[in-house]
């Protein structure tokens, strides 16, 4: 039986500093311990447990680069009221939204992301010369090349044998860009002209070069084997997932999530048998970015030559499937009714009208956008300007946004997400180490995934471990929450 | 395969789903619209647009 997609998402955000010296590991530095001071507080995060190495094929590669010392200090860490974590992570400022139940509630988190940048955004200026700023895109390359990530994570049952995750899931992560790709000018794959395409589907395809591994940095794998689950390993796995955009678009962040978690509890109920295997993922992932008339085949194990929404319809059958024989409650059963309903439209929309599409897919909002721009001007669709409309569809500054001046529909409303900025989701053990965090901020040694190290007086410190990520939601905690005035008094109630 | 995701199609429009022909005439897709937000970008779009872009580098990340 399927388990429940407990799930997150991590985005690391483009920053450039303008009229100031342009660092970007001090200016992530800066723009997170701003955002801390103006909301009058910093909380430790405890990162000794961590072990982003472990290879869930039980293999131990090292890695080809050795990590540099500079890029590796975090120099800023943080645990939020909200439940999310937001670092500093090689030269970027990493937003992990708190674990959530359903791809809903990761939309809402996602944006709360967001509003937290953007109020850094503001809080740093106050740190900076006049006239200097701090500008955060939330995208996945700077089209010279270097790319960074929007990871997603999936709750999956360690008794699932990883070899049918890969095989079951990468079909999916293939050709799901039709509907959750961000869009982008021209091309980055090693090797190729920067021209040699005008625009494509993803910003991530192009750094793909494995089907199968542990890196992120290099060489990067369509299916990331780390295994470090950041809560009970006998009992479960975290997918780990970096064949992803950042998406700006609602629907498309909640297809991404809905669909990957449907996906996987099909796998994990053992319906996978009808998802096609891909000759060649690599090449396919490319191919299918490459051609935004989605007119491109990759060649299956069976000889089939399948677009990628001729995939896709197989998948959303599954899905189907999955829903009618076991019910959607592994993803939460209003969540996947709402996304199979939801999935289907955006699959005929591509296939009959794809501009219709440009109130929910980003890059077919980016593209719109860029062709209709050239045209009026006179440029080549690869012209700096053109290329300038990409970046700043990303830019999160409000006076410059792009994706808010597009017509993007709302799941979410502002309200919802000025809310989850500050507070965490019920449904999830991000409850109770959020709640914490708002009321006994000052007991708080150290927050972690996994646990919270409370500093209680005379005695030594205690750590409350929150090795299942379903306890310690609101259901089962607020009361003794409410009940606890004090740090000491919560450790006592708990039992510990 | 074509038929079976054309039933699919047809069964899951009977139920709950608008006809795909609406979307067309959403705003999102109307020229007078796209006209509008092209002036509009005309206006955000960073000055110096083409230099922001070229001095855009990043370090790889993850």
């Amino acid at each position: 039986m399927a388990i429940p997609k407990v799930c997150g998402l991590e985005t690391e955000f483009g920053i450039v500093v303008l009229g100031a010296e342009n660092n970007p590991v001090a200016a992530s530095g800066l723009l997170i311990n701003s955002y801390l001071a103006d909301i009058g507080r910093s909380a430790g995060f405890d990162t000794s447990t961590e072990s982003p190495r472990r290879d869930a094929r039980m293999i131990h590669e090292p890695s080809v680069l050795d990590p540099d010392p500079e890029l590796d200090l975090v120099p800023v860490n943080t645990m939020l009221t909200n439940g999310a974590r937001y670092y500093v992570d090689h030269a970027h400022p990493e937003m992990s939204t708190p674990e959530v139940r359903t791809a809903l509630e990761a939309v809402r988190w996602d944006r709360a992301g967001e509003e937290i940048l953007r109020r850094s955004m503001r809080a740093a200026k106050g740190s900076l010369p006049e006239g200097a700023e701090i500008i955060v895109h939330k995208n996945n390359s700077d089209g010279k090349g270097n790319s960074y990530g929007c990871h997603e994570n999936y709750l999956v049952s360690r008794d699932v044998p990883f070899g049918h995750i890969i095989r079951g899931i990468t079909a999916h992560f293939v050709s799901r860009q039709v509907f959750c790709g961000a869009g982008k000018v021209g091309c980055e794959a090693v090797g190729a002209d920067s021209d040699a395409v005008a625009f494509q589907i993803s910003q991530r395809a192009d750094f793909f070069e494995e089907e199968v591994g542990l890196e992120t940095t290099v060489r990067r794998p369509i299916v990331n084997t780390r295994d470090e689950p950041h809560c009970d390993p006998d009992r479960y796995r975290r997918l780990h997932v970096i064949a992803g955009d950042a998406n700006m678009s609602e629907t498309a962040t909640f297809l991404k999530v809905a669909t990957t978690a449907m996906i996987l509890a099909a796998i994990e109920d053992g319906l996978s048998a009808g998802i096609p295997l891909l000759v060649d993922p690599v090449r396919a992932i490319r191919a299918i970015s490459h051609d935004p008339t989605l007119s491109a085949t990759v060649e299956t194990s069976d000889g089939d030559h399948l677009t990628a929404l001729e995939l896709q319809w197989r998948l959303l059958d599954v899905a189907r499937t999955w829903f009618e024989r076991h019910g959607g409650e592994a993803v939460g059963t209003d969540v996947a009714t709402m996304a199979l309903s939801e999935w289907e439209q955006v699959l005929a929309g591509l296939e009959t009208h794809p501009e219709s599409m440009a109130d929910r897919v980003d890059w077919v909002a980016k593209q719109r956008l860029t062709v209709a721009y050239a045209e009026r001007h006179g440029l080549s669709p690869v012209a700096p300007r053109i290329r300038a409309i990409d970046l700043q569809y990303h830019d999160l500054r409000p006076e410059r946004c792009l994706a808010d001046r597009v017509g993007l529909r709302r799941l979410i409303s502002d309200s919802e997400v000025n809310s989850a900025v500050s507070d965490p989701p019920e449904t999830t053990r991000a409850y109770f180490r959020g709640r914490c965090l708002q009321k006994y901020a000052n007991s708080v040694v150290a927050a972690n995934w996994d646990s919270i190290v409370f500093d209680v007086g005379a005695d030594p410190l205690r750590r409350v471990a929150m090795a299942e990520p379903l306890r310690g939601t609101a259901e089962l905690l607020a009361n003794v929450l409410e009940q606890s005035p004090t740090a000491a008094e919560l450790v006592r109630r708990l039992g510990r | 395969m074509a038929e079976r995701t054309h039933r699919q199609r047809s069964r899951e429009s009977e139920v709950e789903d608008p006809p795909v022909a609406e979307d067309s005439v959403s705003p999102a897709s109307d020229r007078a619209d796209l006209d509008d937000l092209l002036d509009e970008i005309d206006e955000v779009l960073e000055s110096n647009a083409e230099e922001f872009v070229r001095s855009y580098v990043q370090k790889g990340g993850e």
